[in-house]
Order: C-alpha cells, then structure tokens, then sequence
C-alpha cells in the first residue's frame, strides 16, 4: 500500500527521533526540568498563588511551555536547516506530496515532540506528589497547544531567511510569550494595560485552561476558541508559505 | 517531451533567462552548456516546478509547467546540483523515503531500491549512512534516488561537477545506460568534454540567451573542423578551417609552435562569444 503524503513527511521526522532516542529524549526534557526545579522547588516552595502550593499552580504553566517550546522548534528548527542549509525540501517540492500534506506531516511530528516532553513532565510530576490530576480534556487541550505551535514552527521556519532571522524570532517572539504568558503566574497579576495585552498570546490561554482543567474546572470557552483561531490561522499562513516559496 | 516558448525568468534587473525557447524530443539527452551564471541552473528550476516562470511557457510532457505542476512532478525525476540527500539516513532509506513521496507501494519500493543500488554500484554501501559517502558516491546515489520512481524525465544539475574524472566517466555510464532505458534527459554542464560525449543535441546559453543549438557536431562543423593553435603576442591565436588541408597549408606558414587538432564545442562557443566557457 502506498502511504499519502502527509505521513510521509510525518514518517520522515519520527525516523531521526527513531535514529537518536536518547539525544531526542534529553533535548525534549532539559527546559522543563530546570524550569520546574527553578520554579517550582528554587522558588516557589513554601509559596502560595492563588491558594494553591506554587508549584501545583506553576506546573500547567511549564507543562504547556514545554509543548510549545517543542512543538514549535521541533519544526521549526529542521525546517528552516532543511530549507536553507540540506536544501532536502526541495527533493520534498519537486515530488507530488502537495503543500498542505508537507504542513500537516510537519504539524503532526510537532505535535508529537510537544505531547512527548509535556507527556513525561507529567509523568515526572506524578512522582512529586503535587497533588495534581490529569484528565482526557487536558490532553485535548495541551494537543491544541501543540498545533498551534507546530503551525506556527512552519510558519516561522518557512519566512526565516536565515538562521539568525529564526534566532530573532525566537528572541523576540517566543521567549518573551514564554515567560509573559501565565506560565509563571496568574495573567491578572499584570498591571493594565500589560494583563490585557498578554492575552493576544496563545500560550496563555493554553496555560490558562490548562491550569483550570487541573483545578477541576472547566475550560474557558474564549481560551479555546482563540486557540482554534490560532491553530487554523498559523496553519494557513504555514501552508501557504510552502506553496509560495521560492528558493 | 520539454518545449519551451520565451521561457524568460527575471529577479528584478536582473534577467537569468531570457525567451528560451526550446524542444527536446524523446529518448534524447540533451544538455544545456554554459559558463556559470548563464542561466542554466535556473532553466531547470523552471521546469522543475520550483522557480515561477516569470514569462512565456514551459510543457513538460504536455503539461504547462505553471498551470499542472503536479502533473509535471509526476513525470520527472531530478538531480540537483547541490547534493541535497538525507544524510543522517543510510543510502537504501533514502531511496525509500523518495519512493513513499511518490506514493510507491512497499514491495515496489524495495524492488527498485536493489535494483538501483546495483545499477549505480552502491549496493554494498546500502545500509551505510550517507554521511560517510565520497562525494561520487553521494552523486551516484542521487541519480539513483532520481530514477527511483521510474520518471519519463530526467533533470540532472551538473551530474559531475567536482568529480574525478574516473568517476566522471562512471556516471557518463550511467547517463547513457538510461538512453537505451527510453529516458528522456536534460542536464546541465559546465564541462566541453561531458556534452561532447554525452549529449544528442547541445543548447549554448550565455548570460540567459541560448545563442547555438545543435548536435555537438554539427556546432563544431558551423566553426570548422580543424583548429589551428598557434602562441601569439597576446596568449593563444586560434583559427578554425572547414578542410584539413588548409589547416595544414596555414599551420605550415606559421613559424612559432603550431597545433593542429579537431574543434571542440569551447572552440564554438569562443567563436559564437569571444570568450572561454571556464571564464
């Protein structure tokens, strides 16, 4: 049987994480695990927000940047080697796998880097008696998280014209989401106008619900809907920028 | 198989290719020959569906280029000029990566993967990262990875450029192997002796403008057959002669060191330019 495009692209991706578990198992922990000592233990031990032990408010907040951090520079990063430097995307352009299947295949292998870290810092927390519980609706949403930023990965991997053009974004883009975003702390701790303005960013409404849905709460339906947005947007300029590039 | 119509790709000023127009047959090799910057890498990007056409138009086996590209992509297979192979993969996974992108069953896929692997000597090199390849061995395997998904058209980029002669030749092999396969192929060189030996017919480009078109025979015969080298004041004096026994009778009044030898297609495009293709 022939396999469609997309998951050849997704096949490919998995194939050097197959190749090298150990550098991808190492490279997809070492963030969130010095964040959650720093944060959760360096910190915040003793510390309450929100009436909750720091670090069972903090750990939806870094379990959500660690599925961007490696949803998105898990495209990202390859993409944009593969376009610029290998120049192996075009062996990809000059074959019939359309652009949509080469976003999706990359999106879907995003997406996996971004569950798998996310997926054992949950592991590790359970170990760390935190007290926090997992649910199905929690891994819905922290996958959205991941599309959102495996689609925006292609997005960037695709305009940045050069490595340092994919640095700066990074700079500029991304570590400040990171660290802006309610991942650290709760958004309306912000003095206006900064608590409003943080919520253009995706990532806080990904840790927003996420850290409502291990309060036991539901999620807020604005929060998934601009995710969505998010996701269809990225996805859609992503896609596009493959099909228009030019080498 | 390829016609093009005032094929032209300008980036801003500047115009790499310019109305092009040309029609390569089936079962041809045909070869575009051209000093670096003439426009011939570019050509193929065209029909290969990866530069916009900026104007005119560009069939490939009756699909316009702009309009079908995937039909086009179906048809062809390409070598480009930089080695563009996976090389974390060994060289057997990249044919077979190539050959999931074109949608080729598993049993298919593993079938030609040997087959090729044989057919460009890399067969005890299967499972070897390509990391480890010489730069022939990389060349090779990317001819290989072109052919995988038995394309009508072939495009190769500079099939040897950095190669050994050796090695040169071994792919020449392959090149003409593919000939008597029914493939159709357009390659690009930069090396006289590579279109002499290899191509049916020869299109000269120069800075986007193809200025000769003809078999390598028939190109030189335009100049003359015979050439008479002789040093002069300023570097190499060359005068070309239609009959050997010109040549000879010019050559014979000449009193510094003489060459008689048969033209090559540098000698026609130094007529046709002035210049030498290597400059």
């Amino acid at each position: 049987m022939s396999p469609p495009g997309f998951y050849t692209i997704f096949w490919r991706e998995m194939l050097s994480v197959r190749k090298k578990p150990l550098k991808f198992l190492a490279g997809s922990l070492i963030m969130p695990v010095l964040y959650l000592i720093t944060f959760g233990w360096g910190l915040g031990r003793g510390m309450r927000v929100q009436g909750l032990d720091y670090l069972l408010f903090v750990l939806p907040g870094i379990i959500a940047l660690s599925a961007m951090n490696n949803s998105f520079s898990g495209v990202a990063v390859t993409l944009n080697i593969s376009k610029l430097y290998y120049r192996t995307i075009e062996e990809i352009l000059v074959s019939p796998v359309g652009p949509w299947s080469i976003a999706l295949g990359r999106v879907l292998a995003g997406c996996f880097k971004g569950l798998f870290s996310a997926g054992m810092l949950m592991l590790i927390s359970l170990f760390l008696d935190a007290g926090v519980r997992y649910s199905v609706p929690f891994l819905l949403v922290l996958f959205l998280t991941c599309l959102v930023f495996a689609s925006l990965g292609v997005l960037a991997g695709m305009l940045a014209r050069s490595h340092e053009d994919m640095t700066n974004f990074t700079s500029f883009i991304v570590l400040p989401m990171a660290f802006l975003s309610g991942t650290f702390f709760p958004p309306e701790q912000m003095p206006e106008p900064f608590a409003s303005l943080i919520m253009i960013y995706p990532l806080t409404h990904a840790a927003v619900s996420l850290r409502s849905l291990t309060a036991g709460a539901g999620v807020p339906l604005i929060s998934l809907t601009v995710m969505v947005a998010y996701a269809g947007l990225f996805f859609y300029l992503g896609g596009r920028a493959i099909k228009t590039m030019e080498l | 198989m390829i016609r093009t119509e005032d094929l032209t790709k300008r980036f801003g000023q500047l115009t790499a290719v310019d109305r092009l127009k040309l029609s390569i047959g089936h079962g041809e090799i045909f070869g575009l020959l051209g000093p670096n910057g003439a426009g011939k890498t570019t050509t193929i990007r065209m029909l290969t569906t990866l530069a916009k056409i900026t104007a005119g138009r560009a069939w490939v086996r009756g699909h316009d280029v702009a309009k079908a590209p995937l039909a086009v992509k179906r048809v062809i297979g390409v070598a480009p000029q930089g080695l563009n192979l996976e090389i974390e993969l060994t060289a057997v996974e990249n044919l077979d990566y190539h050959g999931r992108l074109h949608g080729m069953p598993r049993h298919e896929r593993r079938a030609r993967a040997s087959e090729l692997l044989v057919f460009v000597d890399l067969s005890g090199k299967k499972d070897v990262p390509v990391d480890q390849f010489s730069g022939g061995m990389k060349r090779r395997l990317l001819i290989a990875r072109a052919l995988m998904h038995r394309p009508q058209i072939l495009f190769l980029d500079e099939p040897t450029v950095g190669l050994d002669p050796q090695i040169r030749r071994k792919i020449w092999g392959l090149i003409q192997a593919l000939k008597s396969q029914g493939v159709t192929v357009l390659l690009t060189t930069h090396y006289i002796e590579e279109a002499e030996a290899l191509c049916d017919r020869v299109g000269i480009l120069r800075k986007g403008r193809l200025i000769a078109l003809d078999a390598p025979a028939g190109l030189m015969e335009n100049v003359g057959k015979y050439a008479v080298e002789a040093e002069g004041q300023n570097g190499m004096d060359i005068r070309f002669f239609k009959e050997r026994a010109e040549a000879v009778s010019y050559a014979g009044g000449i009193r510094r060191d003489v060459t008689i030898r048969k033209t090559n297609l540098e000698d026609v495009f130094l007529s046709l330019t002035g210049e030498k293709i290597g400059e």
